[in-house]
């Protein structure tokens, strides 16, 4: 397969067929926490895009070419989640500095990303799955896509949901789930396509 | 007497995951077998346990303001050991679990009682409020994944159940099935206390163990707060 095909195939993976939120359940809580309005969501989307290829940029190299030629693997979960943490607090102090606007816009979604399983999942599984440096950045990328596409599609029919009246005991958590499923099952749909498309 | 009300306070009261709504993310992974969930269930116990407890040991020694990075260095500890141990004697459910088991470091139950409880109690009373919470949460753990098993496998931990084999909605076991059952459950819950119990309301930032630390740093919950009073 020649690369170009592998990384478009990657990419349509993550994106559509093993979407971290919707078939992962990686990253529920910005998920169902900042999908109100469609314009947190898509700068929420965005920043997670940015901290995912910033991540997998640091942590890569640090396992493969620190932890796993000196025999610390198993240090991999600890190094990592101070690694995305220390990096989001640096992240947030540059922008904060030198692009005052952007960190207006994108800044705010910091914190929360920090303990986002979403980060730490991307980053954990582009090991696991033996990607090398170039293909676990478009992975990386996918996965952003992927959660900046279920955000979105999910923050609009939350924004329709708002006129319906459920019963009581459904308002609230409960009906946001019932609608998450219903997006989650179009995303189901989607199972068969990248078979199909490149082979096994 | 008030020890005993810390541990059962998890149990129903303030159960983590149907009460308070945290721990979505392995709630909806892992509870598409009984098995699954009890392995889920008791690996996050041990890590609460243990974590709660080193907190609290550690509560005036560590400096507030970097007390959340070194609440999640001590959880990412115990959560290397359980993984190291997990690999050496349970390596079919180290396997089973995969990612799952590193995440446990990120999941906002064992982080939030850390912030709401061990930073404020002694050592015994921690690592009670740890068992109550990690029951509460394994045994939601455990509903979950009997309604998604039982209707839509039509097995019950790995056992088959003869007369449901034809009558198996298998999307209850795909993504799908999970945020439905998980959303009816919750609502059962609501339904049932009659919305007397504490329950949280929306997925907001109340009831976000990380909202106090958000705020402080004008996070995204003064935002989505700002928008709200517009």
């Amino acid at each position: 397969m020649t690369t170009f095909k592998l990384m478009v195939k990657i990419i349509m993976t993550s994106v559509l067929v093993n979407n971290y939120v919707l078939s992962k359940f990686l990253g529920i809580c910005p998920f169902l926490g900042v999908s109100k309005k469609i314009d947190q969501a898509s700068g929420m989307g965005i920043a997670v895009i940015f901290v995912m290829l910033l991540a997998t940029a640091a942590t890569w190299p640090i396992q493969t070419y620190l932890l796993d030629p000196n025999g610390m693997g198993y240090l991999q979960t600890i190094v990592f989640i101070l690694v995305i943490a220390a990096l989001v607090q640096f992240v947030e102090i540059v922008l904060k500095k030198y692009l005052p606007s952007l960190h207006k816009s994108l800044g705010v979604y910091l914190p929360l990303i920090t303990t986002n399983c979403a980060v730490l999942g991307v980053t954990i599984n582009n090991i696991t799955d033996g990607y090398n440096f170039l293909q676990s950045m478009v992975s990386s990328l996918g996965c952003g896509l992927g959660f900046l596409l279920a955000m979105v599609i999910f923050a609009g029919v939350r924004e329709r949901m708002e006129e319906a009246d459920p019963p009581k005991a459904f308002r609230g958590i409960p009906i946001t789930l019932a609608a998450a499923s219903i997006v989650s099952m179009a995303f189901y749909g989607f199972g068969g396509i990248v078979t199909s498309l490149f082979g096994e | 007497m008030k020890k005993l009300k810390i541990l059962t306070n998890g149990l129903l009261k303030e159960n983590p995951v149907l009460v308070l709504v945290l721990g979505t993310c392995p709630t909806l992974a892992m509870s598409v077998s009984v098995i699954n969930a009890i392995a889920m269930g008791l690996a996050a116990t041990a890590v609460l346990i243990c974590s709660n407890a080193v907190i609290s040991l550690l509560r005036k020694i560590i400096p507030d303001t970097v007390r959340i990075p070194c609440y999640i260095v001590v959880i990412a500890g115990f959560v290397t050991l359980v993984q190291m141990l997990m690999e050496a004697y349970l390596p079919d459910l180290y396997e089973m679990l995969g990612v799952y088991l590193a995440l446990i470091v990120v999941n906002c139950i064992i982080l939030g009682r850390a912030e709401m409880f061990a930073n404020k109690h002694n050592v015994l009373e921690s690592a009670l409020d740890g068992l109550g919470m990690g029951i509460g949460f394994t045994l939601a753990l455990i509903a979950m994944a009997t309604v998604r098993e039982v209707l839509g496998n039509a097995s019950f931990a790995g056992m088959k159940i003869g007369f449901l084999q034809n009558f198996r909605i298998p999307i209850l076991t795909a993504p799908p099935g999970g945020f439905l059952v998980f959303g009816i459950l919750i609502a059962l819950v609501a339904y049932l206390t009659r919305g007397k119990a504490p329950q949280r309301k929306s997925f907001d930032c109340e009831g976000c163990p990380s909202a106090a630390f958000c705020r402080k740093e004008q996070g995204a919950c003064g935002i989505a707060n700002e928008t709200e009073a517009k």
